[in-house]
């Protein structure tokens, strides 16, 4: 999520008039981005972009309300969402480590990365550690090959990592907390 | 309504900006610098020109890639009417030291000095790239300084339509895309086809891993895909279009649609473009993370904000397009060679390159290679060239074994091709393929039945499903390679792997199930020999 979505969920939640039907405010941001876009129904791989930017994932729900609002099946909307890799269905965890598998990085050794923080944190690509804490994800190419093998750690770049050193930044930021 | 922006009147204003102060610094801010901390490295200059009121001697203008990406964050002095100087790896305390060596002492800082007479530098021939670490590309006042929106006010006020046309047939310029179309013979057909409603839409959906060229003009060119687009809409007749980028690109996105903004305001785009009768809306859509968005008809459902499952062609998107239309698709990076064509003529640009692939082409250098970074040839440089003089060869002692190109469409060239002309016709003779731009080069280390599963991997996740022999043949062919690699692979399994990769090749629907044995099928060619190491079988024949 981008700093200014946060800011606008916070801002969002601590408002106190003009609450959202639904109990939730953060629809509010889907609403306003729904009435730019004049309810068009082309609009929907759009939608579903500010809607996962504000809940951080597309629960049912979520789902559901997009299809209301742009008057579709939500069988059909469910079928764009998962047709699309970047829309995810479950919440994330606490810290996100997403490793590029791009060509680049693939030759200067990703997989290892990968395996490396797959086995530390008992977490396949794609999901959220049991306890909540860690998502592994990959990517391909994040367009900075020359500093390749590249992990992007809570929205941070590292360049030229390896297993140890992105396990150690990993270790840092989940234990950082504590 | 406003007036439209006086192209002369802005190019002499920031004439006079520019040599206001004695000093610019220029500092790379394209994804790859920022990566290595160029954030860190303006915030120190600006600060300094704060602390020591330096404000009229120095103005910091941050911009677009510089190129040599492994040797970010690059920053660059200019002096008033003079030399510059270049420097790599420029840190927040190098850049004060740089900065106050220049501005305090008039001397140059050999220390973090970048040696531009390197072939890196100087084997390059840049058109498509030519702003990149010249402008700044949030302004359109630096756009328009250099030259930009010329070549729209002279195709909209001096050129008929086809005389535009014209002008892209002599270029000979074929598409960036990956499947070198000619350009002119799509825009000829767009503007022929019946009908008023017509859309013109520019492909940023770069789906290659490994290849950022397209991120880098959308990014630190935004205006010159905006312009190439209005010059392509003007000439076949599109009064809408839309620019579609994948997702994982946000800095691509907002740069673009506050271009847009901005162009409308100072009416680029929009109604009754810079007072003549030509009207144009552009929109930025967003991909999601699919692959196969990237094939136009797949692209087209994507816009419509459908699944983006490819049908069969024809009835082809010049036809029957965006919601039944006339559609033309570009790629990012045609678009952005049209201005430069208009502004210098078909002529100039067939000049450059091949007799059949004219122009330059950009490729992201990467992999296992001394300079890694964005570069542009003319189109039939040598690979040698690009390899062992631009890219600087294989670090760390070891030897070059293979550049990979087209991505998991395309194939890899083993060292005995090096002298081979990068155009598109030899490419494809050697079983690869030119496609985006990507340039990945591979060391002795690599194994290329390992690459070959790496791909199939990639179209495996990435076929959408639609036609069997892809979802299908995609999943055995991997399955195969996994065997294979894992040494548990028979002579038969070799054997079902090249049947397959034909059967594929030939069914498929689209391009990428029929290209998705291209990896396989050149790394067998050029490198059997690994393939038949990893089988232990007692028939096995010894190459
Ligand atoms: C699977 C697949 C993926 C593609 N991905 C891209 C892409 O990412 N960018 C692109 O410009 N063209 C891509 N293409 C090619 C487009 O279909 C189309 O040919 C191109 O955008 C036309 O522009 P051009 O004529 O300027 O090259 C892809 C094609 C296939 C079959
Ligand atoms: S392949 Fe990893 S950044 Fe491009």
């Amino acid at each position: 999520m981008s700093d200014t979505t946060t800011r606008r969920v916070v801002e969002a939640s601590n408002r106190q008039q003009g609450d959202h039907p639904s109990g939730d405010n953060r629809f509010e941001l889907v609403d306003k981005h729904l009435k730019r876009a004049r309810y068009e129904q082309d609009q929907l791989i759009e939608t579903l972009h500010v809607a996962q930017d504000v809940f951080g994932y597309l629960s049912e729900d979520i789902l559901i309300y997009v299809a209301r609002a742009l008057r579709l099946p939500p069988s059909m909307v469910y079928g764009v969402a998962t047709f699309y890799h970047l829309f995810t269905f479950e919440p994330p965890g606490d810290h996100s480590c997403t490793v590029c598998t791009g060509t680049a990085c693939f030759v200067k050794g990703a997989d290892a990365i990968v395996q490396g923080v797959s086995d530390a944190y008992s977490v396949p690509t794609g999901e959220t550690s049991a306890d909540g804490s860690l998502t592994l994800k990959t990517a391909r190419c994040l367009g900075s090959c020359g500093l390749a093998p590249v992990v992007v750690l809570d929205g941070s770049v590292l360049s030229h990592q390896n297993a140890e050193s992105t396990l150690e930044l990993v270790g840092t930021a989940v234990g950082g907390e504590g | 309504m406003a007036a439209p922006i006086d192209l002369h009147e802005v190019m002499e204003r920031e004439r006079e900006e520019r040599f206001r102060t004695r000093w610019r610094v220029k500092a790379c801010s394209s994804t790859a610098c920022l990566s290595a901390g160029a954030g860190a490295t303006i915030k120190a200059v600006e600060d300094l020109v704060e602390r020591e009121d330096m404000a009229l001697e120095v103005q910091v203008i941050p911009t677009g890639c510089m190129g040599l990406c492994s040797a970010g964050p690059l920053v660059r002095m200019m002096r008033r009417g003079g030399d510059e100087s270049d420097y790599q790896k420029v840190t927040p305390e190098a850049a004060i030291e740089i900065v106050r060596s220049h501005v305090l002492d008039e001397q140059p800082v050999p220390e973090y000095e970048l040696d531009v007479t390197m072939p890196f530098f100087t084997s390059q021939e840049r058109v498509v790239l030519a702003n990149g670490g010249v402008i700044n590309p949030d302004r359109i006042e630096s756009y328009v300084a250099h030259g930009g929106y010329q070549a729209l006010e002279k195709a909209l006020t001096t050129m008929k339509p086809k005389q535009v046309i014209e002008q892209i047939r002599l270029s000979r310029i074929r598409g960036r895309g990956g499947a070198g179309y000619p350009v002119a013979s799509k825009w000829g057909l767009l503007a022929s086809a019946p009908g008023k409603t017509k859309y013109v839409v520019a492909n940023g959906d770069e789906g290659d891993p490994g290849a950022y060229m397209d991120r880098t003009i959308m990014e630190d060119d935004p205006h010159r895909v905006i312009e190439g687009i209005a010059i392509a809409a003007y000439a076949t007749g599109a009064s809408e279009a839309y620019i579609y980028v994948r997702a994982e690109y946000p800095r691509a996105i907002e740069r673009l649609d506050r271009a847009i903004r901005v162009a409308r305001r100072n009416r680029l785009l929009g109604r009754k473009i810079l007072d003549t009768n030509f009207n144009l809306s552009v929109e930025v859509r967003i991909g999601a993370g699919a692959f196969v968005c990237g094939e136009e008809t797949a692209l087209l459902a994507s816009i419509e904000g459908l699944r983006g499952t490819p049908r069969l062609r024809p009835p082809y998107p010049t036809e029957k397009g965006l919601w039944g239309a006339p559609t033309m698709i570009n790629n990012v990076e045609t678009l952005a060679n049209i201005a430069p064509i208009i502004d210098r003529g078909g002529e100039w640009f067939a000049s450059l390159g091949t007799e059949k692939s004219t122009g330059t082409k950009v490729f992201a250098l990467a992999g296992d290679i001394t300079n890694t970074g964005l570069i542009e040839v003319p189109m039939g440089t040598s690979l040698r060239e690009i390899v062992a003089d631009i890219g600087g060869g294989v670090p760390n002692g070891k030897e070059f074994k293979a550049a990979q190109t087209g991505g998991p469409s395309g194939g890899c060239i083993p060292a005995k091709f090096l002298d081979t002309s990068v155009d598109y016709d030899s490419l494809r003779e050697l079983g690869s393929i030119m496609g985006s731009g990507g340039l990945i080069v591979m060391d002795e280390d690599v194994k290329m039945p390992d690459v070959a599963k790496y791909f199939m991997e990639f179209s495996m996740d990435e076929s959408c499903g639609k036609c069997t022999p892809c979802r299908a043949g995609t999943v055995q062919m991997h399955s195969l390679l996994q065997r294979l690699t894992e040494g548990n692979g028979s002579k038969q399994d070799l054997r079902d792997l090249e049947h397959l990769c034909s059967v594929v090749r030939d069914t498929s629907l689209c391009g990428l199930g029929q290209a998705a044995p291209n990896p396989v099928i050149s790394t067998l060619q050029y490198f059997r020999s690994e393939y038949e190491a990893l089988i232990h079988e007692e028939e096995v024949v010894h190459a």
